[in-house]
């Protein structure tokens, strides 16, 4: 069974076991446009919450991607590069962006469920 | 509703922007759409590469100059020859200041009986404050704020139009004829700003809405929005001011000597030209150059440029992502020596530096008519 979060950067967090798949939502992909490059960080790469971990960029311009939670990079998608477009046409699936080892638990609860985010999407608009 | 919000202008589309689904974003003081739902910034480019778009440019300034020195008066402020530009002819200029720098670009046209300005909406007010210091003898400026423009660009442009006057297909590239179509007065200019051929159509702002849904009846005809003017644009290696070219870079630097034609570079007489002579003479120490990327990451304005040794060597003043090109164009100022064609560069992205190749522009080819 898993369980998918959101962060307030609009992003999608897909929790199976320790291990959390980071992705950008359909708002987010519909707010950026056509994306046109990712930047995904390499397995290894240790990340904390609020940093900076990707690049994705549309025609018009690029943006940082946020950690949503700490941890360590276990896999990127390394078919955005070939295939950045994925981000737009499936954005909570094929456009996932990277894998992560889930080192402090305790902040998957500051993250919102899925009415929790719907709600805070219809804030924004 | 803020200050801000009551600032901001609309033009004659903006119900049809909104009701096509119009990203409507602030541009130059304009709410104006920077793409379409459901579109989106490719394929309003590739709109205009393989059909014809339709933009809203109603932000853009008309301005009419009429009076017997209309034309000596205009010459005293651009480079441009205006004196052999012949009647239903539009001319590229700039307005230049002391230092030989551009305060703004423009499009001249020679009326019978007066010279019709297009200038840069965010250059509007202090051009037109600039004109009115500037122009000297019997020459009375008027500003055309009853007008919109719209600019139908792309190869089915000229089939679009001919369905109403078939002088439109004919006319040549760089002319401007006025002309009814579909039952509206419309100036008509064979020009634009995508590297296709197209027009730009003005007309009383009163009936521009009509107009410009009897155009998108046509089957090839669909709006595109600000986002792929500018990835259209970059491609086609067209100057934006405020990026490529501003006060402190010369027409010479920026590439553009093919607009000042010989007798003003001969005769001089306007703001700047012995700066300019002098860097006709002598040659410049930067230019402006197509950037080629290599990969697929973009390179966006403000990217340092550097040699191999990491040195600052220029910067990128447009870059994007270009959907004909099929992936990362650019466009900067580089020190002469590393502008050659060919010559690689590396553009210094989040800290690390991407190779580049120094291309001829445009990157895209220009499809204007030539009859």
């Amino acid at each position: 069974m898993s369980e998918v979060k959101f962060s307030d950067d609009h992003e999608w967090v897909r929790i199976e076991g320790d291990v959390a798949t980071v992705g950008i939502t359909t708002f987010a992909q519909q707010q950026l446009g056509d994306v046109v490059y990712v930047e995904v960080p390499e397995a290894g790469t240790a990340v904390e919450k609020g940093g900076e971990v990707a690049v994705v960029e549309s025609v018009k311009a690029a943006s940082e991607l946020y950690a949503p939670i700490d941890g360590e990079v276990v896999e990127s998608n390394g078919g955005l590069a070939d295939d950045p477009a994925a981000v737009n046409s499936d954005p909570e699936g094929e456009g996932w962006f990277f894998k992560m080892k889930i080192t402090n638990a305790g902040q998957l609860d500051e993250l919102m469920d899925e009415a929790a985010y719907k709600a805070f999407v219809e804030s924004q608009s | 509703m803020t200050d801000q919000d009551s600032e901001i202008k609309k033009t004659a589309l903006y119900a049809l922007h909104v009701e096509l689904g119009g990203k409507m974003v602030p541009f130059a003081g304009y709410a104006l759409p920077v793409q379409y739902e459901n579109r989106g910034i490719i394929v309003e480019h590739q709109q205009a590469r393989e059909s014809a778009a339709l933009f809203d440019v109603s932000h853009m300034g008309q301005v009419r100059l009429t009076g017997a020195d209309r034309i000596a008066a205009l010459e005293a402020l651009v480079p441009t020859d205006i004196t052999n530009l012949a009647v239903g002819n539009t001319r590229y200029s700039f307005f230049t200041n002391e230092t030989g720098g551009i305060l703004d670009d423009l499009m001249i046209t020679q009326a019978e009986d007066c010279l019709i300005l297009v200038i840069n909406a965010a250059c509007k007010d202090a051009d037109i404050a600039h004109l009115r210091a500037g122009l000297k003898g019997d020459v009375k400026l008027e500003i055309l704020d009853g007008l919109s423009l719209l600019a139908l660009q792309g190869p089915k442009s000229a089939e679009v139009l001919g369905q109403w006057a078939s002088e439109a297909t004919t006319m040549s590239f760089m002319s401007t004829i006025d002309m009814t179509l579909a039952g509206v007065d419309c100036r008509v200019s064979r020009s634009g700003y995508s590297g296709e051929d197209g027009y730009e159509i003005a007309m009383a702002s009163d009936q521009a809405e009509a107009f410009a849904r009897k155009l998108l009846e046509h089957d090839a005809v669909s709006v595109s929005g600000l986002g792929a003017r500018d990835s259209l644009r970059l491609e086609a290696g067209l100057c934006l001011y405020g990026n490529d070219i501003d006060a402190t870079t010369s027409p010479i630097e920026a590439g553009l000597t093919w607009a000042i034609q010989k007798r003003r570079r001969a005769e001089g007489g306007f703001p700047g030209a012995e700066v300019i002579h002098g860097q006709l003479a002598d040659g410049v120490s930067r230019k402006r150059v197509g950037i080629l990327p290599e990969g697929r990451a973009p390179c966006r304005e403000g990217t340092e440029l550097t040699d191999d040794s990491g040195r600052v060597i220029g910067k990128i003043t447009s870059g994007g992502f270009g959907p004909t090109a099929g992936g990362p164009v650019a466009m900067g100022y580089l020190e002469t020596a590393f502008a050659p064609a060919g010559t690689v560069v590396q553009a210094m992205v989040r800290g690390k530096p991407r190779p580049c190749e120094v291309v001829k522009m445009p990157i895209v080819a220009h499809s204007f008519y030539r009859g």
